[in-house]
């Protein structure tokens, strides 16, 4: 299973990044997790949100590009070698993560990996054959 | 069809010749009746006689606009008042007008080179003429009106603008041909189609469109929404008007009629004549006029020239259709750059859209050349990998055009300001 992820790109200046938050909060959008990768010109900045589809209107109707995504999400322990159980099993596939970022889940003492990997799919079904658990956008709302 | 085939298709060889004998003829009769062009060829240490042919040209002093400007209003003139019989100027929007004073003989000159221009679009007597350019002090109307008439077509002088009635016209004369500029024939078409008129409703079936730049795509749409085909004419009034260059069915360059008027490319900058394809600044020597004839105008308009044989007959050069004007070339590390090269490089990857913006500027006595363009939908992608590779992408289409190196910056979606009109597409920070 797999959640559905914002991006959105922005130039790399000044107060750019504070005014699409600032847009999303005047929506009421509550970000569960972000993550921004930049390079000296422009940043992409990753969201995960409770609607996607109504953030990425919001922020299209504010003349951002920005699209929707699947990603895998990976519930991971909080103990020495959660993360690298997951970056084992992964590699051992043959499988590429283009990036990831983590966050901690409201209630539980778990935290989530967010990955982009190209083969979604497989990555899914490896990680569930190794007992891996993968979050839904569902699972995410009651977390 | 070839209008005038003892011209238009001369061998190489005699046209030479003929334009030979006519350079010589110009350079004495300017030497001896203007004084402007004695003292200009004084200065260049050109002296009578020592002009034989198109190969001592390039001796000759170039003549600009603003120097024809200065002859306002009959300080240029070739010939007596007397002999003049119409006069044309030029709009006059940038400081006093260029005057085009024509004698008898030139108007049949202007007659001549445009029959040949609508002829190469397939006009004929029995076509009938639509001709949307302006009458008046403008050469556009009276320039494609002489042609018709000379060709023996109908012509239907409704000048420009009044669109409701070049409706009505088009729909009940069966009007077969129709010259304006591209853009007010795309506004035609619009007005046509509100009027629930099809292309198969009319006869149009070829159009003559000048007086702005236009593109390939530009002729596309104005084909498939006029149901005709669209030909591209070039002139000026400096040189006569329309009829300096034209189209034939190829669409593939725009044949001179330089029996009549002779091309040359130059460096804009230095003024070094160019060989055959390569881009410059087109130059224009009146061969045969008599009234306000010129020794190599700078045209301001950049294309190149094209000597391959065309496969309609005609032996004529060919000119590119206009690509640019040299008042927007930029010399960024001592390259040419003409921002009409950036757009193409620009327009050609997919997914791009024609919102960019070219800054120019000097760090350390060295230049850089940036271009900005609008990231758009088509184009992003949640990776930044894959981000840089589209910057990389449209850096190295620009090196392999331009030869120098630029740095592209992916911008966010409107942030490139959008002007009325003409965009401002370039911004020049060195302070030289």
């Amino acid at each position: 299973m797999s959640v559905k992820q914002v991006s959105i790109f922005l130039e790399n200046s000044k107060g750019r990044l504070a005014e699409v938050t600032r847009i999303l909060a005047r929506e009421g959008i509550d970000l569960r997790a972000l993550s921004l990768a930049d390079t000296s010109d422009f940043g992409v900045l990753r969201i995960i949100v409770e609607d996607p589809d109504r953030c990425l209107a919001v922020l299209k109707d504010n003349d951002y590009v920005a699209r929707v995504s699947e990603v895998v999400a990976v519930e991971v322990e909080d103990r020495p070698g959660g993360m690298s159980r997951i970056l084992d099993v992964l590699d051992e596939a043959g499988l590429n993560v283009e990036y990831l970022y983590a966050f901690v889940a409201k209630a539980g003492k778990n935290a989530v990996v967010i990955c982009k990997i190209d083969e979604r799919e497989r990555a899914l079904s490896v990680l569930e054959a190794k007992g891996i658990r993968t979050i839904s956008s569902e699972d995410l709302e009651s977390t | 069809m070839i209008w005038n085939p003892d011209y238009e298709t001369l061998p190489g060889e005699d046209l030479k010749r003929l334009q030979d004998e006519r350079l010589g003829t110009l350079v004495d009769m300017l030497y001896r009746r203007v004084k402007f062009f004695r003292s200009k060829m004084d200065a260049a240490g050109v002296k009578l006689g020592e002009v034989r042919g198109i190969g001592d040209l390039a001796r000759l002093p170039f003549t600009t606009k603003d120097e024809l400007r200065s002859g306002y209003p009959f300080n240029l003139l070739a010939v007596d008042l007397r002999e003049i019989v119409e006069i044309h100027t030029s709009s006059g929007t940038t400081g006093k007008p260029v005057v085009d004073a024509y004698t008898a003989g030139d108007l049949d000159t202007w007659a001549e080179a445009m029959a040949r221009t609508l002829s190469a679009g397939g006009a004929t007597r029995h076509d009938i003429v639509q001709n949307a350019y302006g009458y008046g002090l403008f050469t556009g109307g009276l320039g494609v009106h002489y042609g018709a008439r000379r060709i023996g077509a109908t012509v239907l002088p409704i000048s420009g603008g009044n669109t409701k009635r070049q409706v009505e016209l088009l729909r009940d004369f069966g009007t077969t041909i129709l010259t304006c500029t591209p853009s007010y024939a795309l506004y035609l078409a619009e007005a046509l189609r509100e009027e629930g008129l099809s292309p198969r409703d009319m006869g149009l079936r070829a159009g003559f469109f000048g007086a702005e730049p236009w593109s390939d795509t530009m002729r596309a749409e104005i084909q498939a929404k006029l149901g005709l085909a669209a030909y591209d004419i070039y002139g000026l009034t400096e040189i006569i008007g329309p009829g300096v260059a034209f189209e034939c069915e190829r669409q593939e360059g725009l044949h001179v009629n330089e029996d009549l008027f002779y091309p040359e490319i130059v460096d804009p900058a230095t003024g070094r004549v160019l060989p055959d394809g390569q881009k410059g600044e087109l130059v224009i020597t009146t061969l045969t006029k008599q009234g306000t004839p010129i020794l190599r105008y700078r045209t301001r308009d950049i294309t190149y020239l094209d000597r391959s044989p065309c496969p309609c007959g005609r032996t004529t050069v060919r000119m590119h259709r206009l690509l640019g004007r040299t008042d927007d070339m930029l010399i960024v590390r001592g390259v040419n750059v003409f921002p009409s090269q950036i757009e193409e490089v620009i327009l050609g990857i997919e997914g791009v859209e024609p919102h960019y913006q070219i800054i120019v500027d000097r760090r350390n006595q060295l230049d850089s050349l940036e271009v900005q363009v609008e990231m758009t939908e088509a184009l992003f992608s949640d990776e930044i990998r894959d981000l840089e590779r589209t910057e990389k992408l449209i850096e190295s289409r620009l090196y392999g055009t331009l030869n120098i190196h630029s740095r592209v910056k992916l911008v966010e979606p409107k942030t490139i300001a959008r002007s009325e009109g003409k965009a401002k597409r370039i911004l020049d920070k060195r302070q030289i």
